[in-house]
């Protein structure tokens, strides 16, 4: 079982990304619970979706208090949101940024730092700092826990109201190639 | 891979207008379509396998997004519908009674303080035996301002002579709202039904599911038999409704035929919910405990008793007290209206104490409502079972596998100390 927690703010997409990645990993064969976090739906204001895949079927619809993987979308958020509680020892960090992996201050819990200039890319595409479905490309990349192609598919079945499709598939394109992906578990362990 | 998305095409674009009618493929292959989505839209689609002629809704969170994949559907011609946007959950409910009289097979989705302002029309559709299908998605009471998940207003609602039926999974949503049109319309029951499931957890939640074909499910429901008992037609004039009941001539016992004729349906029901469900479960595969689930029941010295989504937490505490050695079972309700005394008490008699979990809070009695059920249904039991209230999962709370791991703890003290009179309040210490 692989357990995951997406944050953002309201209005980037974070439950969205939630669904989309849920829509490619079952393409992969995988079994998935996406429930979102529930709080005040506010453009701007701190959210957060929860994800869990695994290879057999899982009967529990409950958020997530432990996960493997923390992926935020939005640069500012760490500042504001302790996006690292409950996360695992040798866990994830996916994290949108300009800053290189090395910069980036996280807890000894995270054993790997993906950073994604999301921020970037996406004013390059949508000329506006809509950050999930680049973060897609990132979480792609710096897992390997599915493969671009069928994201790039669940793009498809998705209403965007933000960009279109082909935007959305050039977002996911260039956030998977540009993500740069450190480990630094070997360090912390000794 | 190729395959799976092949098979996810034909449905997965509707939302969005795209649907592509890929029927014979589909049928050729064998392949179930397969969605992701939750409950909200799982129901949306039931409603569309349903065909109802007309559908009148008012937008209420967590019900918002069904409200509106069903709005979109009809918009897309994915369902060939009538659609009534009123003005109010009031002006949906009373439009509905004069379609259903009229004939239609009809469908609307409510909850929280939009079922509180429909109470009026809520409160005449059984009594008019119309078979409307109705989702509640369950919401908490306010006040405290509140729009999250919990049971308050369908628990509120229970003696008002609908059938309630409560879903744990987003598929046993789409399922069980295409069963509810054959439990609705089934000539010893004509009485409106309830699919409840829960806001949030369910409303929210993405899973993977199966979809039924059309010609399937038409198969399995049939033409709709709405209003062969109660008509506005001009060509069989009948006064609808007159007044009836007081003191004197006929009057009471008049209207003792209607409570008592009232009461056999729903006791009709319960046969027929069966019996929909086992046909359900040789067509289309899929098979759900009607009336009252057992869980590693058999071989238990007590259990749990859970209503809704939360029985999948629930079971993995359950297997997860299994290994450690505990004789623990659950029990879930899927109807509680009418009330499955047989089956419960045959569930029940099963252990020597229970924990039952509500998702609800029973102001008169300081415990739950499916608790205030569960005590009535043990005085049918041989043997005296003490059965401990937990109150937990309000107003979009958590209840995880550890909640249930207490639940377990708190009910096996039965077996050795008196049951406690104050209900046990599951998130109390949640942060």
């Amino acid at each position: 079982m692989f357990e995951m927690r997406l944050h953002g703010r309201g209005g980037q997409g974070t439950v969205l990304a939630a669904g989309i990645l849920a829509k490619a990993l079952v393409a992969e064969g995988k079994h998935v619970v996406a429930v979102p976090q529930f709080g005040f739906e506010r453009r701007g204001a701190p959210v957060a979706a929860y994800l869990r895949a695994s290879e057999t079927p899982m009967r529990a619809m409950t958020n997530i208090y432990t996960p493997d993987c923390v992926v935020c979308i939005d640069s500012s958020l760490p500042r504001v949101v302790d996006i690292f509680a409950g996360l695992r020892a040798g866990g994830m960090l996916v994290q949108a940024s300009r800053l290189a992996p090395q910069d980036i201050a996280v807890p000894p819990t995270v054993a790997t730092v993906a950073v994604c200039d999301a921020v970037g890319i996406a004013r390059e595409v949508f000329g506006r700092p809509i950050t999930n479905t680049v973060m897609l490309g990132a979480f792609a990349r710096a897992t390997g826990l599915v493969s671009l192609e069928a994201l790039d598919r669940a793009l498809e079945e998705t209403s965007f109201r933000d960009g279109g499709l082909v935007q959305n598939r050039r977002a996911l394109a260039l956030g998977h190639a540009r993500t740069v992906v450190h480990r630094i578990g070997q360090r912390e362990a000794a | 891979m190729n395959e799976v998305v092949e098979m996810t095409a034909p449905v997965a674009h509707a939302a969005s207008g795209r649907i592509a009618p890929d029927h014979d493929a589909v049928v050729a292959r064998k392949e179930p379509k397969i969605l992701v989505c939750d409950a909200n839209e799982a129901a949306a689609w039931g409603v569309v396998l349903s065909r109802p002629d007309m559908v009148a809704v008012y937008p209420i969170t967590p019900q918002s997004s069904l409200a509106e994949y069903v709005a979109q559907f009809v918009a897309d011609g994915v369902l060939d519908a009538e659609l009534v946007e009123a003005e109010g959950e009031h002006s949906v409910l009373s439009v509905l009674h004069g379609a259903a009289l009229a004939g239609a097979r009809t469908y609307t989705a409510s909850c929280g303080q939009g079922l509180a302002f429909m109470f009026e029309p809520y409160f005449r559709t059984p009594n008019l035996r119309l078979p409307i299908v109705m989702s509640i998605v369950n919401r908490d009471g306010i006040t405290p301002q509140c729009v999250w998940g919990g049971q308050q207003d369908a628990m509120t609602v229970r003696e008002v002579g609908w059938v309630q039926l409560f879903c744990e999974t987003v598929q046993e949503v789409l399922d069980t709202i295409v069963m509810a049109y054959r439990i609705a319309e089934d000539r010893s029951v004509m009485l409106p039904v309830n699919v409840n499931h829960d806001g949030n957890y369910l409303s929210n939640g993405i899973v993977r599911i199966e979809l039924p074909e059309q010609a399937e499910v038409d198969d399995f429901l049939g033409a709709p038999d709405v209003n062969w008992h109660a008509a506005l037609d001009p060509k069989r004039p009948m006064g609808v409704d007159p007044l009836t009941g007081g003191a004197t001539g006929p009057g009471p016992a008049l209207f003792v035929g209607y409570r008592r004729g009232h009461c056999e349906g729903m006791q009709n029901a319960l046969r027929v919910i069966v019996e929909v469900h086992e046909e359900w479960a040789r067509r289309f595969g899929r098979r759900y405990a009607p009336l009252v689930e057992e869980y590693r029941l058999d071989d238990a010295e007590y259990a749990l008793v859970t209503i809704g989504s939360m029985a999948g937490a629930a079971k993995d505490a359950v297997d997860a007290a299994r290994e450690r050695g505990e004789p623990v079972g659950l029990i879930r309700i899927k109807t509680l209206r009418p009330f499955p005394l047989d089956a419960m008490v045959a569930a029940l008699d099963k252990v020597r104490a229970v924990g039952v979990v509500d998702r609800a809070v029973s102001y008169g009695w300081n415990s739950g409502p499916v608790h205030q059920e569960t005590l009535a249904a043990l005085q049918y039991c041989p043997h005296r079972v003490p059965c401990l209230s937990l109150i937990g999962g309000l107003a979009g709370a958590d209840l995880t596998q550890a909640h249930f791991e207490r639940a377990i703890a708190e009910t096996a003290r039965l077996l050795v100390s008196p049951c406690p009179r104050e209900p046990v309040w599951l998130n109390a210490e949640d942060r």
